[in-house]
């Protein structure tokens, strides 16, 4: 060692960092070392380059940046020695990963090593190629390692033949080169070529058919043949584990036989009486024995049907099952899982030992046990299975929990015989385990309930026993709150007893007490204290003994730091207070929810919790929607300072109740309207990606013009403000029929409502090319709803085809499109389309406006559009 | 196939890492802390597999060591605790009786050894002998070239006198 030389040895430095007390002492040293092996590399020091490296793989390890010594590595490789080759391999594989750049500047040295006299360098290179080249090099570096597949030395050919593994998963196009080599290593003697060779065999059937086909017709013989000699073979101590030779082997040919037998019935026959032998006489009282019967039962379920070496592979599983290594019972629960698509009447004969495996301390194997229950439930045991699994959530961890009560949630729905047993078995697991309940069951639990009629007095009461026994499960309260709500009188009066039940007495303020106890808990989340909210403000009609004690505890709220609580608080006592000859029609039960629709909505949730954020991202640049409409709901709302008028309909309570999981509550029941409406249309249009200020300014003012001149209500101009946005809202005042409840002005009573033909029709959009008329009709019971009649005419020479109209609607408003009569207008207004627009406006009185976009074809020539969006379409109901 | 072999000591210190498939740094160290987590809170007589991120983990403790190996949830469980023994079998032969100081000092032996035994993912040498007798082969050539570098220096040093 020169004695001159500066920095440590790698065994100093390892003590020096195993010396360290503290984190920060490590730190300290590990820096020192950097410094003094950047230095070293700055000098291009070719005397340390070896040791520098290995102390930055030591370094690496403990995990400390080391991307300064990528490029030494490749300076190692580069290098002629052996020892130099070797550790800059080793830091090539451990620093870099295949998808960094410095790692191409690699390929050249690899090349010339692939080709170097020295067999130990070839295999350097092979197996650095083999864990870390990408896909390029693969390309570059492939004709290399077929060569070296037919090398003289095996240990060679075997590293050539897992560097080919490598090679064509990055390349499969490469496969086809390989299929003829890789067959030949299937007759070498030598094991560690054999093994690489059925491996490599193995991969390629993965990625190629025609590989497959190759070795199914040319090799299976031979395979068949080598796996007999090795299961056959005496004593051999160089391979022998635990009593057997080589199960590394045995595995990989039973494996690759499962990939020729799997669909070819002449395959599997051929290797049916060897599988039935390792079946029979492997010994299974070491691990290894153990390992090969699992790879044999395997193979047997999925090679062609061969009905006595399925039931020898059950019984196999069954020792196993009953096996108390837990290692065993768990490959064997893992195993079951496959055989119940083969043989699910013998897996149901192990059902009550799986149930125990439910039970177990290892959280592994009760994971594959429930799984596996929960594949072996039908209609016949879901009863006692269920009961099994209840009874056990109650003892089971808390981390466990969570899956647990999520497949029984899914088993109850799954399979529930009748609903009484349904909502009995989820009033068990929200009581024991509501924390874990998700939102939707709820949500479905909610709608069982509602749909069965003759049951609401049994869950109310049933639910209000629970909410006293364990009030901390928060999806048991939402429950019990909701249903309260809903069915409090019920509860009160024992309205449809079950022969089962035992009366109970509870007073009305006593229901009051679960909503209040509920709101005034500081656990409950915002959710459910909302739902607590709404469930007093009902039971206030219900009760109107309690309506007092109600009104002071919604009062309380008035003082919640949360908007949505404190909002809903001052609306619900402006309803008590000012609104008492509506209340109680407002308040009324809720109409049953339609099963159908939710469980459509459920199997839609993955588009609908998605809405969320492009809506909010879309939002942003359209922000037209959100700035144009503020102005109106001032003009509109006489008492400014309050918080913009909630909505009042029923249909929006239901969103509410069932929006449970509406944190954040206004964007969140946007989506859920977006997503009922149907109207992916307004995302269409929204994402159009059309600045809107751009299309506004190209055909506005002609818009604007022929609207304000030929709406025959444009007279009231008297009103108009500078804003044309106001004017026009302004203007078309005529038929107001406002039923604004909440607007503080308590005293006016309702305007008398308009009916229907009121309404005069609108040219709502004009050019040289297209009219497009507005038609409004009012069902008279119900002021929300407008249905508009659109009328298209084409004022061109040409004939439109393929015209189709969108029109979108902000989020208070609910757009239901009807077909078109058509889609083909003809040219010089020789005829129209009409299509119906059904809006149902949530907030009854503030302006209907809406984005319209239609584009057509003409006659060959490219698609033609119109756009309009922002505040071009306004009206008022 | 393996998709990453692990060395981690009982007080959460790695000893060796080698990784098959493609991990940034990043998610190396998540990685490791993850599985670590896993691994060591888990109880002497459960069983030696943990399912983790859609892939298996199959580990074993030998003395303060855990050796670990992330495979195919359809791969051989069974095997992969064979592949891991037949590992530590060489490793001990290698070091006659090894502890986790010589895995310390010598911890590029140790990945030499293991890529004698696993590459891209798979074994390669199901023979103990095999494997000993390709890193020996290496070994001495690596001294010869050490001692060539020492004796052409010696050679330079006192031509230098």
């Amino acid at each position: 060692m020169n004695p001159f030389s500066s920095g440590t040895r790698l065994r100093d430095m390892i003590r020096a960092i195993r010396a360290c007390k503290t984190a920060a002492e490590e730190r300290a040293v590990v820096r020192k070392e950097c410094a003094a092996i950047r230095a070293s590399i700055n000098e291009n020091d070719q005397e340390y380059r070896h040791r520098n490296l290995a102390k930055l793989m030591f370094i690496h390890m403990l995990g400390y940046p080391t991307h300064f010594g990528q490029m030494e590595c490749l300076k190692l490789i580069a290098s002629a020695g052996f020892p130099e080759k070797r550790i800059g391999y080793l830091g090539l594989m451990l620093l870099l990963d295949e998808r960094q750049e410095v790692l191409m500047l690699v390929t050249n040295s690899l090349k010339q090593d692939l080709n170097h006299t020295n067999q130990y360098i070839v295999g350097l290179a092979l197996c650095a190629l083999g864990n870390i080249c990408s896909a390029e090099m693969a390309r570059d570096l492939a004709p290399e390692v077929e060569r070296l597949l037919q090398f003289r030395d095996p240990n060679i050919r075997k590293k050539a033949a897992l560097c080919s593994i490598r090679i064509i998963k990055k390349v499969p196009d490469l496969a086809e080169n390989f299929i003829n080599p890789a067959a030949a290593l299937l007759k070498e003697k030598h094991h560690g070529v054999l093994i690489t060779g059925v491996q490599l065999c193995t991969d390629l059937c993965k990625v190629s058919s025609e590989a497959l086909e190759h070795f199914r017709k040319k090799c299976t013989e031979v395979l068949v043949k080598t796996l007999k000699d090795v299961a056959n073979s005496p004593y051999a101590p160089e391979y022998d584990v635990g009593g057997i030779t080589d199960p590394f082997l045995h595995i990989r040919l039973l494996r690759f036989l499962r990939v020729l037998g799997q669909g070819d019935a002449d395959a599997s026959d051929s290797m049916n009486d060897i599988l039935a032998q390792v079946a029979t006489k492997t010994e299974s009282n070491k691990n290894a024995g153990n390992a090969i019967l699992y790879e044999c039962v395997e193979t047997i379920m999925s090679i062609e049907d061969n009905g006595g070496l399925r039931v020898l592979a059950i019984n196999i599983l069954g020792r196993f099952l009953a096996n108390r290594d837990n290692n065993i019972r768990y490959v064997a629960l893992n195993m079951l899982m496959k055989a119940i698509s083969v043989d699910a009447q013998a897996v149901q004969r192990h059902r009550a030992t799986i149930l125990e495996c439910v039970k177990d301390s290892d959280a592994s194997i009760r994971k594959r046990a429930l799984e596996l229950v929960y594949l072996l439930i039908n209609e016949s045991n879901v009863k006692p299975l269920t009961k099994e699994l209840i009874d056990y959530l109650e003892v089971s961890d808390q981390e466990f929990k969570g899956d647990l009560t999520a497949k029984i949630c899914s088993i109850v729905e799954k399979f529930s015989p009748e609903k009484i047993w349904y909502i009995d078995q989820m009033l068990k697991v929200l009581s024991e385990a509501g924390n874990f309940v998700k939102d939707e069951v709820c949500h479905a639990l909610i709608v069982v309930i509602s749909n069965a009629p003759d049951l609401h007095g049994y869950t109310v009461r049933a639910l209000y026993k629970a909410f006293q026994a364990s009030s901390e499960q928060e999806s048991l309260v939402r429950v019990a709150v909701w249903c309260i709500g809903e069915y409090g009188d019920m509860l009160v009066k024992n309205v449809g007893m079950l022969d089962v039940e035992d009366p109970i007495t509870v007073t009305e303020s006593d229901a009051v007490d679960v909503a209040e106890i509920t709101i005034k808990r500081h656990t409950s989340d915002l959710t459910t204290k909302a739902m607590a909210l709404i469930a007093l403000l009902k039971l206030s009609s219900r009760f109107p003994s309690c309506s007092e004690r109600i009104r002071d505890i919604i009062v309380q709220q008035k003082g919640s730091l949360v908007l949505e609580l404190q909002q809903r608080s001052l609306e619900f006592n402006s309803i008590l207070e000012k609104h008492r000859n509506i209340r109680s029609a407002l308040v009324e039960r809720m109409p049953v929810l339609d099963e159908a629709t939710f469980s459509g909505r459920r199997a839609g949730s993955v588009p609908t919790t998605l809405s969320p954020s492009t809506m909010a991202s879309v939002k942003v640049p359209n922000g037209v929607v959100k700035s144009a409409a503020a102005p109106l709901v001032d003009l509109l709302d006489l008492t400014s300072d309050d918080a913009p008028a909630p909505s009042s309909s029923s249909g929006d309570f239901l969103n509410d109740i069932l929006g449970v999981d509406l944190s954040p509550a206004s964007a969140h029941s946007g989506a859920s309207q977006a997503a009922k409406n149907g109207t992916d249309v307004l995302m269409d249009i929204l994402s159009l990606g059309t600045p809107p200020a751009q299309s506004s300014s190209s055909t506005p003012d002609i818009f604007s013009l022929s609207q304000n001149q030929k709406s025959p209500v444009a007279s009231l101009d008297g009103l108009s403000t500078s804003s044309p946005v106001s004017a026009r809202a302004a203007s078309s005042q005529a038929a107001s029929s406002i039923i604004d409840l909440l607007d503080g002005l308590g005293p006016s009573p309702p305007a008398p409502e308009n009916n229907g033909p009121a309404y005069p029709s609108v040219v709502a959009f004009e050019s040289s090319s297209l009219r497009v008329m507005f038609d409004f009709l009012k069902s008279p019971g119900n002021p929300q709803i407008t249905v508009i009649k659109a009328t298209f005419t084409n004022l061109s020479s040409n004939v439109y085809a393929d015209f189709v109209f969108q029109a979108a609607v902000p989020k208070f408003l609910q757009l239901h499109l009807d077909p078109a009569s058509g889609n083909t207008l003809p040219a010089n207004s020789s005829g129209t389309v009409t299509q119906t627009l059904r809006v149902t406006n949530s907030q009854h009185g503030k302006l209907i406006r809406s984005m319209v976009k239609m584009f057509w074809r003409k006659a060959k020539s490219t698609t033609s559009h119109v756009n309009c969006e922002d505040d071009r379409f306004f009206w008022k109901d | 196939m393996i998709h990453f072999v692990l060395l981690i000591s009982r007080q959460g210190k790695v000893r060796l890492t080698k990784w098959y498939s493609p991990y940034s740094q990043k998610e190396r160290t998540k990685v490791i802390r993850e599985i670590s987590g896993l691994m060591l809170h888990r109880g002497p007589k459960l069983c030696n597999f943990v399912e983790w991120g859609g892939l298996k983990v199959v580990y074993k403790r030998y003395a303060s060591l855990y050796f670990c190996m992330c495979i195919d949830p359809e791969d051989n469980e069974l095997e992969t605790l064979e592949v891991i023994h037949h590992f530590v079998e060489i490793l001990d032969r290698y070091f006659g009786s090894v502890c986790e100081l010589d895995l310390i000092f010598n911890f590029h032996k140790a990945y030499y050894i293991l890529d004698e035994l696993v590459i891209a993912g798979e074994i390669q040498e199901s023979s103990k002998k095999t494997v000993a007798r390709l890193i020996s082969a290496q070994d001495s050539l690596v001294e010869a070239a050490k001692e060539e570098a020492s004796s052409i220096s010696n050679i330079i040093a006192q031509a230098t006198k």
